[in-house]
């Protein structure tokens, strides 16, 4: 009696928990099969390459079609090492919030190859404006793990001065935009530095990450819009891990549509990239910066991808989705695969790998322990309250003067009565 | 009568709605298979189908104006707001449309909304999960605000929030979601079994909008609060010994100004107190039109007690929490003024 007669459509959902995965829904093309159109194609050309999914790798892990970059391995390698890192930071950080030691993570896992590729596809002078899973974006422009830790310790040397939760950082010096825990917001923001660096006559460009769930945002239409009306030199890149928390790609309207073929749709080129092809992020990245940079326009980039942990630690996907889904999920692991691809070139082995990877923890290990002498949450140094008043204005007014002389007082009260006591 | 946490109790509200009028439906972000990040909607989507607790796009523009004409075309939406530190994208939604859809068409058309949102601290949740917006919206004419401070009155104004032909932005300090918070960070996090307030009838019953609750009476001094000040207060009165009569607004627009100017009358001291920002905060309207009903009572200047006017930051949470050791100094300095 409660229910009604509904002609709703409600999107299904492939797989619950106590389900076998299932991936048939989503759309493969064999490696090398999608043509490179030269960049200043119009943008009715790249139609097909918004639905088709521009892979570079095979499943032997050989490099193939025309999209292929042909890097050195000198690049591979450094590729392969920085998705490696992410990855063991990650599993770090992961285990330090379990420990209670950062109150808050969010990891990159199964998606390295995202960010890693990208930033070594763009120049250095070119603007990120990174979501909160982008940290490969951090670490592939040189941001010492020491820095992100010490932010997510909101310790004596964070970056944020304890004023963000963890994982939103910044680094103006390797040009990597402050990060917003509030969705698409900086997808317009990053098209408005482009438009600036277009007035200014510099050939710089930007570039935006966010989530498919967050193509729900009106900030994402906002943003295409006015990248197209201004042919802002921007590349707008959408991580399409499946996976909102509990929402299913369905629901930001994947159905049937590829995200990418939103780009042509509203007058901007699309494409729709195997994002655990680390070639092929590079390749696809490279396109659409050469074609802004040359002023025929932004692109939309889908990068088609995995959210292989949770969506932070204060989730729980088991809830939601069947667990171990990630070895089911059809493009495979972006690390294992590019590991095999410079195998196969005779550039790397496992016993190098190995090597790497105990470095690689070493390293991060060494970090923590320096990051954690700069103060923790719950012991060690401390930034000073008070800073949390600084930087509300350029110059403190009046009012919060008087209210930072109140705090002061408050805490000498308490230290009074904690000295009493 | 059951014991139940703020979550279960709004989760009943919903259910015994859901059970009884087939008009209403309940939207948002991860509320339907998952049953929302706090778990407030949990089982009611395998309860009562996909159709009726609808899991949306992260567009809370979208989520607020789909409810709006739903409600239009003669259905009880009921949109979850995830963070109402992310209510922002659906700012226009409400207060242009919203908050006037029956004044601009001289009730021929009326959106009788419930927008549920989890605000306040004390959660280490950072500037992103941690405001409490309640003022903006108290200032946009056309809305009902409200914030319960414990379960039976969550359970109670919801039913009537739902039921209520006007739009209700309902407030859920989330700090209360599972237990009451006297303030104190370091002490074990407490649940509402056990607490008289956390005892909640499984039916249907309704906590009137627009009344507030003497929460402790007492003749010393008024203190006017809400959310998870109110437990914050009580402490901060205990720990004084003080005779002071705490007052919960509960409901800030309309607001119940009868019993906190009776009070107010009553002792001739008031303290005000809410974890938003200070300045232009609903604090000033309490203060502002107690002071219009009570000035010659007054014994002391009406002083307010708040979040700082800074963003809510993450390292520095229980500094910027106007936590038991704020209420107490200013206490103290309001009972030594005498006029």
């Amino acid at each position: 009696m409660t229910r009604i007669e509904s002609r709703l459509h409600v999107p299904e959902v492939p797989a619950r928990p106590g389900e076998e995965p299932d991936f048939s829904y989503v759309r493969i093309s064999p490696a090398g099969a999608v043509p490179r159109p030269p960049i200043g194609v119009a943008v009715r050309e790249t139609v097909p390459l918004a639905e088709d999914l521009i892979r570079v790798l095979d499943d032997e892990g050989a490099a193939i079609g025309p999209w292929d970059p042909k890097l050195p391995p000198d690049t591979l390698r450094a590729g392969l090492r920085e998705m490696l890192l992410t990855r063991v930071f990650d599993d770090r950080m992961q285990r330090t919030q379990r420990q209670g030691r950062i109150s808050f993570y969010v990891r990159s896992w199964g998606e390295e190859a995202v960010s890693v590729a990208a930033a070594h596809a763009l120049r250095t002078g070119d603007m990120l404006f990174p979501s909160y899973r982008n940290q490969g974006l951090f670490i592939g422009r040189g941001t010492p793990v020491l820095d992100l830790m010490c932010q997510l310790l909101s310790n004596t040397r964070d970056m944020c001065k304890g004023r963000q939760l963890p994982v939103m950082y910044h680094d103006a010096t390797r040009r990597l935009f402050s990060i917003s825990g509030n969705l698409a917001t900086q997808y317009p923001q990053a098209v408005g530095w482009a438009m600036a660096a277009a007035i200014k006559g510099e050939d710089h460009i930007a570039a935006a990450w966010v989530g498919e769930g967050s193509t729900a945002e009106a900030d994402f239409h906002h943003a295409m819009l006015f990248a197209k009306v201004y042919r802002a030199p921007v590349v707008l890149n959408v991580v399409n891990n499946q996976w909102a928390i509990s929402t299913f790609q369905g629901y930001a309207g994947g159905e049937q549509r590829s995200f990418a073929a939103r780009g042509p749709g509203l007058g901007l080129a699309g494409l729709r990239v195997d994002g655990n092809d680390f070639l092929a992020v590079y390749a696809a990245t490279a396109w659409a910066a050469e074609r802004a940079r040359a002023g025929h326009g932004a692109t939309l980039i889908e990068h088609v991808t995995y959210r292989a942990g949770a969506h932070s630690t204060s989730d729980d996907p088991s809830r939601y989705r069947p667990k171990d889904e990630f070895p089911a999920w059809p493009l495979g692991d972006p690390v294992e695969r590019l590991k095999k691809h410079l195998i196969g070139l005779g550039e790397w082995d496992d016993t190098r790998h190995a090597a790497l990877l105990a470095e690689l923890e070493t390293e991060v290990a060494a970090a923590w322990k320096q990051a954690m002498s700069f103060g923790t949450n719950n012991d060690g140094a401390r930034l000073d309250p008070a800073l949390m008043f600084d930087d509300v204005f350029k110059v403190l007014p009046p009012h919060l003067e008087a209210q930072r002389a109140e705090l002061e007082a408050e805490l000498a009260a308490a230290r009074d009565a904690g000295a009493a006591t | 009568m059951t014991a139940m946490s703020m979550v279960q109790a709004l989760n009943s509200a919903m259910e015994v709605m859901l059970a009884r009028d087939p008009r209403v439906v309940i939207l948002g972000e991860d509320v339907g298979y998952f049953g929302g990040v706090f778990r407030a909607t949990e089982g009611l989507q395998s309860r009562y189908g996909a159709h009726r607790v609808i899991d949306t796009p992260i567009a809370e523009g979208g989520i607020v104006g789909a409810a709006i004409g739903m409600a239009a075309n003669g259905l009880r939406p009921v949109a979850e707001i995830q963070f109402a530190d992310y209510i922002y994208p659906a700012y226009d939604q409400i207060v242009s449309e919203l908050a006037r859809m029956r004044y601009r068409s001289a009730a021929a058309f009326t959106a009788p909304v419930t927008i549920r949102t989890p605000c306040g601290g004390g959660i280490r949740g950072g500037q992103t999960h941690s405001q409490s917006p309640e003022g903006v919206f108290a200032h946009v004419s056309g809305l009902k605000v409200v914030m319960p401070s414990n379960p039976y009155d969550a359970k109670g104004m919801l039913i009537a929030a739902i039921e209520d032909d006007d739009p209700v932005i309902f407030f859920e300090p989330k700090r209360l979601y599972n237990g009451p918070f006297d303030g104190d960070p370091h002490k074990a996090a407490e649940s509402w079994a056990g607490h008289p307030m956390g005892d909640v009838p499984e039916g249907h019953y309704t906590v009137p909008i627009g009344k507030a609750a003497v929460v402790r009476a007492g003749n010393a001094v008024t203190v006017v609060t809400y959310g998870t000040m109110v437990h914050v207060c009580l402490a901060a009165v205990a720990d004084l010994g003080l005779d002071a009569e705490v007052v919960d607004v509960r409901s800030m627009v309309p607001l119940d100004i009868d019993t906190l100017a009776a009070s107010v009358a009553k002792t001739g001291r008031c303290l005000i107190a809410h974890e938003a920002t200070r300045f232009g905060g609903y604090g000033a309207e309490l203060s502002a039109s107690l002071q219009e009903r009570c000035f010659w009572h007054l014994q002391a200047p009406i002083q307010r007690v708040a979040g700082w006017d800074t963003p809510y930051p993450h390292a520095f949470e229980w500094e910027y929490f106007p936590g038991r050791l704020r209420v107490r100094r200013a206490l103290e300095a309001l009972m030594q003024v005498s006029a």
